[in-house]
């Protein structure tokens, strides 16, 4: 996906400007993690929440099936490990990521 | 109809803007920049002037004011020079990929250090890439008729690019000329009010200064520099206009006495009209001598400079800027590949000549003709020299 999110620069607004408000929701941030993904284990989960508190990107959103359970959005993780960190019952673990597998849908798309 | 007046230059400049009826001046003084916005100051203060006068605590405000006032939609300006105008460094760069039509006026000073107060290029030349439109004047009113069409030439759509319009420190800014004054009915038939292409509003709400991942600089820049390529032919168009409206015609380069000449020597800035002179006096000598003046820096005019040149077998570059490690200075070095691009074998010498404020006179210009005429016989290479250097 080298050429995610490239234009012409033909295409571009004047001085680069953006006319449109929201456009970071459509910014795979996700494509930059590395191999990696934090996974977590719903059975040894209580959920307390702090993943969903503490996650700097908001990767996680409440679960609609599933209540007091989090969503993790896979379009916007960086990868950066802080919910492993943060989960007191170690909870979330790295599960090993294929690159193919990266993109999945956008939270709320 | 306008009148002619004994004015000093850098207030014929403070005139222009005034005649442009800008709306946002944010300056901060520097020699010899001063008199510059210290008239502006007045004529807003004074009621001349209907314009909010920012009067910033640096230069790096200065050029971040004009930039936030810019992208509101209102006819900005701003003056530096030297050690001013590389504290703005950053900032210009953000003007230009912004795409706001701001004009400075630079009043060309030498870089510290050793601190000097006095005139060269070394302050502009340190800021050619920040892809501003960028132009000379030889004499007072080349300043004043430059800076209403940096106006004009700015907010065209086609173009939406800062300009600095270049005049010589204490050699331009602080000498009396007289000055052809137009009328503001006269500007304002040249000169419209500032309809931005786009702005900073609440009604229609856009960002300005994103960042520009990788996916995307390129395409940004790409984007700005073929805007400040193609300004080129709107440059041309509202000088041609200028000429109409006033009378007085400008072009991105000029000559004297360059039609039959075998040696021609290269000008940008007030040394042009010493120059013409020294011209002058060596044609009497004898000598096949002419002149080509550079008035469009960036971008560079290269079909118009081939043109010029196109009889020469020599060419006797100035520079008023070092370019330290290089083997030329900057005017040269951008001829040279210009001549090496499109194939043409000329003989090139470069003196880099006027710094800090050091006249260069007549004789001087006769010394460079005579020396590179000597080399140029004797079959030598020349390498750039520092003229005038105290050995």
């Amino acid at each position: 996906m080298a050429d995610s999110g490239m234009q012409s620069w033909k295409s571009l607004a004047l001085g680069c400007a953006m006319t449109e408000p929201g456009t970071s929701k459509r910014f795979n941030t996700g494509d930059w993690r590395s191999r990696r993904r934090p996974v977590t284990d719903r059975e040894a989960c209580i959920k307390c929440g702090r993943c969903y508190i503490l996650c700097p990107d908001m990767c996680y959103a409440p679960d609609p099936k599933a209540e007091g359970f989090y969503n993790w959005d896979s379009f916007y993780c960086k990868g950066c490990g802080i919910c492993i960190v943060e989960c007191p019952k170690d909870a979330i673990s790295w599960q090993e990521e294929k690159e193919e597998d990266k993109y999945g849908p956008a939270c709320g798309s | 109809m306008g009148q002619r007046v004994g004015l000093e230059v850098s207030l014929a400049c403070s005139e222009a803007v005034k005649l442009a009826n800008v709306d946002v001046i944010a300056a901060y003084p520097i020699t010899p920049q001063t008199h510059i916005v210290e008239h502006l100051s007045e004529l807003v203060a004074d009621g001349h002037l209907d314009a909010e006068f920012v009067p910033v605590e640096s230069e790096h405000t200065a050029m971040s004011a004009c930039v936030g006032s810019s992208a509101a939609g209102a006819r900005t300006f701003t003056s530096s020079a030297a050690q001013g105008l590389a504290l703005m460094h950053e900032i210009l760069f953000i003007a230009s990929s912004l795409r706001l039509p701001i004009v400075m006026a630079v009043a060309n000073r030498s870089l510290s250090g050793p601190i000097s107060i006095w005139n060269d290029h070394s302050d502009i030349m340190a800021e050619r890439d920040i892809n501003w439109i960028q132009y000379f004047a030889e004499n007072g009113q080349e300043v004043l008729d430059l800076t209403i069409a940096a106006f004009k030439i700015a907010e065209d759509k086609r173009v939406t690019l800062p300009v600095a319009v270049n005049l010589d420190g204490f050699v331009l800014t602080h000498v009396i000329e007289p000055i052809d004054m137009p009328d503001q009915k006269e500007v304002d038939a040249y000169l419209p009010p500032f309809a931005p292409q786009q702005k900073l509003d609440i009604a229609n709400p856009i960002s300005m200064g994103l960042v520009g991942v990788p996916e995307i600089y390129t395409e940004a820049k790409k984007a700005c520099q073929v805007a400040l390529e193609e300004s080129y032919g709107v440059i041309k168009e509202h000088w041609d206009g200028f000429a109409k409206q006033f009378g007085r015609q400008y072009n991105p380069i000029e000559t004297y006495k360059a039609d039959d000449a075998e040696i021609l020597l290269v000008t940008m800035g007030s040394l042009g009209e010493t120059c013409m002179s020294a011209v002058d006096q060596m044609r009497a000598d004898g000598l096949k001598v002419g002149q080509v003046r550079i008035r469009l820096w960036r971008p560079f005019p290269a079909d118009d400079f081939l043109a010029a040149v196109k009889g020469a077998k020599s060419l006797v570059v100035m520079d008023r800027a070092l370019q330290p490690g290089s083997a030329s200075g900057p005017v040269a070095t951008e001829l040279k590949s210009l001549l090496f691009d499109r194939g043409k074998q000329m003989y090139v010498s470069n003196f880099v000549a006027g710094l800090g404020g050091r006249d260069v006179t007549r004789a001087d210009f006769a010394g460079m003709v005579k020396k590179t005429m000597e080399a140029q016989s004797a079959g030598q290479q020349m390498a750039c020299e520092m003229w005038g250097v105290k050995e």
